[in-house]
């Protein structure tokens, strides 16, 4: 038995925060780089040795250095696991994106992604012997056309910007079919639009003519009617929009630009708003994309990957991309080589395969009926975060509900000399990643919060109070607590001038010092 | 003393003789924030009034400068491209991005007095 | 519905305080004839048995790489992953974090990727690289613009030996774009004179090596061509691991390198998601596309890690930006950074040998079997075939006696009168026992064959 107790209660001697000589701060750790702790001769995979051959490389071997950095297992581990813990994540906590759809990421999608016969398979085996992966594609393909109320899907692009590109390439090709291409080549896009869609249109030679948002947040009819001719070859809009509202003029619009001649593109970033509520195809849109990282939950990877998938009205069907996938009989098989009118190819392969398989077993898992409850929760979710702030924060369009995300401006911070960033890095110490800030570029510190129906009430009441506490005290002056924080974050504001006037975009081998 | 004028874009130009040096007023270097980059034109690059001439880069933003008169440039600031900061320390000094030889001084009739900017500010806030 | 957290009594508060008497009265702005009451078509939600039982019937229909003698390649190449890689990149941090934009909490992935840049530059011997491409065929048609933009010229060059998908890709991006490209006829032997095609309206030539056919090419003669004329030369690659054992485009004066990082890290997958490798010199860092990792320092002093040089980017460009690209393949990048971080310069060089020496064993077994010959002088995992009879029925025949032979190059090019072809690759995977067993059944097959 052991007699011998110890001190079990903190005193109060001692400074609130001191320094350590590793710099580290408890589990908050500091780490090198691979290339100041690595070793050029140090491997963490163990091969066999080569069998001996006659080499084949002719004069093309590789002499002298790469240069790079090897770590034993051990170490590669502690690199990365220390590296992990500096990031914000969903399943850490609320990550209230704006735009971005951060909703969970169910597990039981990496594990499928990961059987044998979805990740160990080449795109280019014979496809007799991939019929479960052509089935899923169309199984995918179907469900993404029925939700959407289209007719035809492109399965490839590799992101929505790159969905937004495939698109514009398919309209483009529709309008060439019909000997329109050098007379229509203007693209219409709202000024509160993600700056992928005026992108996408000028990497194929369009030019963008901005329309505007009305007074009341929306696009206007009558202001598309002004903006279309016979110059326009299609208008692109979002919808629900970037301001979180829905295009309640949408079918005008449509009808509009179909009467023009043109063609309705429809980015659907925000696709959450709406899946069970009502279909694009019904509003007259020509094609769309989906981002699968958003609405249908593939996880965001720190930047990617995502997927792209788009969708067509008859409208557009005949010019889609290859490849797609076409049944006969009873087996699957690929279409890789144009034969009719399809534009061409967006990507080697197939499309991003890894993507689907998650993004069909998220479907499979909420069925109609609980894709349709997540975009009420969503939507809920969004309505109850702004119905709990508006007393405090501005609102650009007035007081009125939302669709899946809240939006702000900067108005109500105008006397406290704080700014939006202020505002956003002072989350950062309570806990929570900030939401999208300045965009859309029509609200002046614009502040857009999309919760996502995955949140608890418990977790969207916190992140209200919070949102509260911050709102109060910046409206009271409390400065300190905005212009430096973050404080508690592994790293506080960074110079970001510094990294753009100096780029330092690698790791350089320190010179060697002078020998005296 | 060479005069000052202003376009609404907030471009500004100093004219002495027949060339005017080009660049962005201290309200607009504001607005951008640190700027980091200058993209400048070419020597020789005939430019209308209006057309883009360079391109002033922040971190978060980037801003056309339209050539406030038609001209030709004939010099262009090394130092903005060595220190861009200048354009934030000194925008109407040693921050000038271009010089143009004017195609047609009569187009500086139409631009803004130092005072007229000032008061066409004041209607922005 | 497990995913769903909020319950009848939370929504019921919810709208109480949100002053809604339903949750239609929230979708009100969609047009009454357009509001649908739900998906009728969709089956109910099912629970985790349900829906792993689906997708393991549907994955059971494929023949899983691993389950057989394995020989394609083609733009895709099936490595062994060290078990520390996948399960580093499923952690939550990694996995579920978003794209850096706060980088105060978010130097985990930021490092990552200064790191993952450093690794191409050396890898492919170039100054600068960015944080991924979605592929490389993608990462090549963007070099291609980024080759306009600097020479001011519309006009590009496309070898012979570039994979079939790739040139696809450029030429649509192409014609969508009005600019022209001058495609070279496919180029099993490495011979073409592409400095011919060269002129002064040519913005840039963009060459594979090692080529879609395995051959090895020297880029320092048509670099100099190239440059002898204002244009620019673009290196492309599809297999990584190549650059453990051959001289890489940085040292043959490559402008550009672009190309498929999939062989680190990344698992075949049908296809994707893959990840473009974008490497080039740093006087023309502000026409690269893509996102830029960043070194500066924080309110501290401490070293940090920032996306930086943003105004290329859509987000501040718009419809000038140098591309349209937002999301990437930040995962992938990591998981190939994890790879190459195992591997090491001994790792990686082993790695490059075991699957050289595999190959040139194959090569060797396969040339000598009668009507069979392989084409290539150099190569280093890949090589091309010709059999005596159609390719792609042959390969049909080796798949059904259990061995995917490789690519009937008339698959991708069935218009190139190559329909003899097979392209071949070997990796550290291929054991000997498999390597026998492909030359005895493409033996036995050309026997039974002839014997008809």
């Amino acid at each position: 038995m052991n007699t011998q107790g110890r001190p079990t209660q903190p005193t109060s001697e001692g400074p609130t925060r001191r320094g350590s000589f590793t710099g580290n701060r408890a589990l908050e750790m500091e780490e090198a780089l691979i290339f100041e702790t690595g070793r050029p001769g140090t491997t963490g995979v163990d091969l066999e040795a080569p069998v001996a051959v006659k080499s084949r490389l002719g004069a093309h071997a590789r002499e002298g250095e790469i240069g790079l950095p090897g770590l034993s297992e051990p170490e590669a581990l502690r690199h990365y696991v220390r590296l992990s813990r500096k990031n914000y994540s969903i399943d850490a906590g609320l990550y209230p994106l704006g735009s971005c759809t951060m909703k969970h990421n169910p597990r039981l999608n990496e594990k499928l992604a990961r059987l044998p016969g979805f990740a160990d398979i080449h795109p280019l085996q014979p496809v007799s012997t991939v019929q479960g992966a052509l089935e899923l594609i169309d199984a995918l393909a179907s469900a993404l056309l029925t939700i959407t109320g289209m007719r035809a899907a492109a399965m490839s692009p590799k992101a929505g910007a790159h969905g937004e590109l495939c698109g514009m390439m398919t309209i483009k090709a529709a309008i060439a079919a019909r000997g329109e291409e050098k007379t229509r080549n203007v693209v219409l896009v709202p000024d509160a639009a993600h700056g992928t869609n005026p992108a996408s249109a000028a990497l194929i030679g369009f030019s963008v003519r901005a329309v505007p948002s009305g007074a009341e947040g929306v696009v206007e009819a009558d202001a598309v009617r002004a903006a279309l001719g016979p110059d326009v070859a299609a208008i692109m809009l979002t919808n629900p929009n970037t301001c979180g509202l829905f295009e309640r003029h949408i079918v005008a619009i449509a009808e509009a630009t179909h009467e023009a001649g043109a063609y309705f593109y429809c980015d659907g970033a925000n696709l959450n708003a709406v899946v069970g509520k009502t279909r694009p195809g019904d509003l007259g849109v020509d094609a769309m994309h989906i981002n699968l990282h958003k609405t249908f939950s593939t996880p965001h990877g720190g930047g990617g990957p995502g997927a792209g998938p788009v969708v067509f009205s008859d409208r557009l069907a005949a010019f889609a991309p290859v490849p797609r996938v076409v049944r006969e009989g009873d087996a699957l098989r690929l279409v890789e080589h144009a034969n009719g009118d399809e534009f061409g190819r967006m990507a080697a392969f197939h499309g991003q395969m890894g993507m689907f398989v998650r993004a069909l077993a998220y479907i499979l898992s909420h069925g109609a009926d609980g894709l349709k409850q997540a975009s009420e929760d969503a939507v809920l979710a969004a309505n109850y975060v702004r119905a709990s702030v508006s007393d405090l924060m501005s609102a650009p369009f007035g007081d009125r509900h939302c669709m899946h995300e809240a939006l702000f401006d900067d108005r109500w911070l105008k006397d406290s000399g704080l700014t939006t960033l202020d505002f956003a890095k002072a989350m950062i110490d309570e806990g929570y990643h900030p939401m999208t800030v300045y965009f859309p570029l029509i609200v002046h510190g614009a502040m857009l919060i999309e919760p996502t129906e995955s949140e608890s009430k418990a977790s969207l009441d916190l992140f209200i109070m919070t949102l509260r506490d911050l709102a109060m005290s910046a409206l009271a002056g409390e400065r300190e607590r905005f212009v430096g924080a973050p404080y508690h974050a592994p790293r506080r504001r960074l110079d970001e001038t510094r990294a753009a006037r100096q780029p330092i975009l690698r790791w350089m081998k320190p010179a060697p010092a002078p020998m005296e | 003393m060479s005069e000052i004028r202003y376009t609404k874009d907030h471009e500004y130009v100093r004219v002495d003789g027949d060339i005017g040096a080009v660049g962005i007023s201290d309200h607009a270097q504001r607005q951008l924030g640190d700027v980091v980059f200058v993209e400048l034109p070419a020597l020789g690059a005939k430019f209308v009034k209006g057309a883009g001439a360079a391109v002033v880069e922040s971190v978060k933003a980037a801003s056309d400068v339209f050539a406030p008169v038609s001209g030709e440039v004939v010099a262009v600031n090394a130092e903005v491209d060595a220190e861009p900061s200048l354009i934030n320390e000194d925008a109407l000094g040693r921050g000038w991005i271009l010089k143009l030889k004017l195609a047609d001084p009569s187009e500086l009739d139409a631009l803004l007095s130092q005072a007229d900017y000032d008061a066409f500010l004041e209607t922005l806030e | 519905m497990r995913y769903l957290p909020l319950d009848d009594s939370d929504r019921a508060m919810m709208l109480n305080r949100v002053r809604a008497a339903d949750i239609d009265a929230l979708f009100a702005d969609i047009p009454v004839d357009q509001r649908i009451t739900g998906l009728v078509e969709l089956p109910k939600g099912a629970g985790e048995i349900e829906v792993e039982r689906a997708l393991t019937r549907m994955a059971a229909r494929n023949v899983a790489a691993g389950s057989v003698p394995f020989f394609l390649g083609a733009g895709a190449y099936r490595h062994h992953v060290p078990a520390t890689v996948d399960h580093l990149i499923q952690r939550s941090e990694f996995l579920t974090s978003y794209t850096p934009y706060q980088p105060e909490i978010s130097q985990g992935t930021l490092q990552a990727l200064f790191e993952f840049q450093t690794q191409v530059a050396l890898l492919t011997g170039m100054e600068v690289a960015n944080a991924s491409m979605y592929d490389g065929s993608t990462a090549c048609a963007e070099a291609m613009l980024m080759a306009h933009r600097l020479t001011g010229r519309r006009k590009a060059v496309l070898s012979g030996g570039l994979h079939p998908q790739y040139a696809d890709v450029a030429a649509t991006l192409a014609r969508m774009a009005d600019d022209e490209v001058v495609r070279l006829p496919l180029d099993v032997g490495a011979g073409e004179d592409l400095a011919a095609a060269i002129d002064d309206q040519t913005s840039c030539v963009i060459v594979q090596t090692p080529d879609f056919f395995g051959n090895l090419r020297d880029l320092a003669p048509i670099a100099a061509a190239a440059h002898a004329k204002g244009a620019l030369l673009i290196a492309a690659f599809a297999e990584a691991v190549a650059f453990g054992a051959i001289r890489p485009p940085g040292a043959m004066g490559a402008d550009i390198v672009v190309g498929e990082g999939q062989s680190l890290g990344g698992a075949l997958n049908f296809g994707g998601p893959y990840l473009g490798l974008f490497a080039a010199r740093l006087q023309h860092v502000r026409q690269m596309p893509g996102r830029l990792a960043g070194e500066t320092v924080d309110a501290d002093g401490r070293r940090s890690f920032v996306l930086t040089l943003s105004t290329r980017e859509q987000h501040i460009r718009r419809e000038k930006a140098t591309s349209n690209i937002c999301t990437n393949s930040g995962l992938c990048a990591l998981a190939f950074s994890i790879h190459l971080a195992l591997l090491g310069e001994a790792g990686l060089r082993r790695l490059a040998a075991v699957n050289h020496a595999n190959a040139v064993e194959l090569a060797e077994r396969l040339d000598a079997i009668e009507g069979v010959s392989v084409l290539n002088e150099t190569f280093f995992n890949e090589f091309a075939i010709r059999a005596p009879r159609e390719a792609g029925g042959l390969v049909e025949e080796l798949a059904r006696r259990g061995i995917i032979a490789g690519l009937p190059v008339s698959r991708l090019a069935p218009d190139a009168g190559l329909d003899d072809l097979i392209v071949v690759a070997a990796t550290e995977l291929t054991t000997a026992a498999d390597r026998a067993a492909y030359a005895t059944a493409l033996a036995e097959s050309l026997t039974s064959g002839r014997d008809r």
